[in-house]
């Protein structure tokens, strides 16, 4: 194993700093949000796909790394203590394309939190297709835009919004821009 | 000079040998040590120095079975040579400075150019003054050493 690039410079300032963001994005649904203008991440991996990483990952999560890490997964065993763990069981899902949310842990209806969260790396947010999103934490319907979601997403989601209150939180990101999306949102194309 | 292949079991117990020792230094043996040696090359930290807990496990007793003697402070440290060398530092407490200092030497050690002068000047001299400390444990604990003889022993 070869790491050579950093984390973040002060590591609890700064995951302070991207865990507000995150959480800022969560009870926000669809507001794109930043983090990760000062890192400095592996070939592959944006850089708030890093900071998000590295703020919410440690030795007492697990998370499974889809194919197309193959450079960064080093670095991200070494900074974030990765716990690696098949996609079933994984507490955090980190993916450059969309998975199937079925497929990932969605918790129990006694314990909704050990479900998974995917952490979606996409080309490009705010272009791409149109959504419209409703649900909690948003007064009226709003518009979000991303391009990477798939074909099938709108139904996918639908399917993962059906479990409710298990189901799969997603956070996306692209570049130094981070979106959340909750499973208590409902999503339609528009 | 034959610098062995870096993954190669010599190598890693080479490289073992000197982080032990680098490990068990205390701050002011390092500095000292290293006013006899070039200037260390610049470095960039990777990780750390970051303190936590390491779990100590023992075995006592006929069935040997582990059990969890306490935790121990630990501190680490990453960092990158202006060579490209990565060095890695575990410490006991939390020092940090020295943390960063040993992974720094470590790295130093690993560049093909200084590794001679820094086992020389630095790592030879450290584990000499940490073996003689240990012998002397061993012979002060020596000489309260009390030999438990049984029946059978004795009248043979």
């Amino acid at each position: 194993m070869l790491v050579d690039l950093p984390g973040f410079a002060d590591p609890v300032r700064d995951a302070q700093a991207c865990f507000r963001t995150v959480l800022a994005a969560m009870a926000r649904p669809g507001t794109v949000h930043q983090a990760g203008e000062h890192l400095a991440p592996p070939a592959g991996l944006h850089r708030a796909t890093a900071a998000v990483l590295l703020t919410l990952v440690d030795g007492e999560t697990s998370l499974h790394v889809t194919d197309g890490f193959e450079v960064a997964r080093d670095w991200i065993g070494f900074h974030c203590d990765m716990r690696a763990a098949t996609a079933g069981h994984a507490r955090f899902v980190l993916a450059e394309r969309m998975v199937d949310l079925a497929a990932l842990a969605a918790g129990s209806d006694e314990a909704p939190e050990e479900s998974a969260t995917l952490i979606l790396q996409l080309p490009e947010l705010q272009t791409g297709t149109s959504y419209l999103l409703d649900g909690p934490g948003l007064a009226h319907p709003a518009p979000f835009r991303a391009r990477g979601l798939g074909e099938g997403f709108v139904a996918a989601w639908a399917a993962n919004r059906a479990r409710f209150p298990c189901g799969v939180d997603l956070i996306l990101c692209s570049g130094t821009q981070v979106a959340a999306l909750p499973r208590s949102l409902r999503i339609t194309e528009g | 000079m034959t610098e062995p292949a870096a993954e190669s079991p010599t190598a890693i117990a080479a490289r073992q040998g000197w982080m032990r020792v680098l490990a068990r230094a205390g701050l002011d043996e390092l500095a000292g040590a290293l006013a006899a040696c070039p200037a260390l090359p610049d470095h960039l930290v990777l990780r750390g120095p970051q303190t936590g807990l390491v779990m100590l496990r023992g075995r006592a007793g006929g069935g040997g079975a582990a059990f969890n003697l306490g935790e121990m402070t630990v501190t680490r440290c990453t960092v990158r040579s202006a060579g490209g060398q990565i060095g890695h530092a575990s410490i006991a407490g939390r020092d940090g400075a020295r943390a960063e200092l040993a992974a720094r030497i470590d790295a130093a050690l690993q560049d093909p150019s200084l590794h001679e002068v820094f086992t020389a000047r630095l790592v030879a001299p450290l584990r000499a003054a940490q073996e003689a400390r240990t012998a002397a444990d061993a012979r002060r604990a020596a000489a309260t050493q009390v030999q438990f003889f049984t029946m059978a022993t004795m009248r043979s």
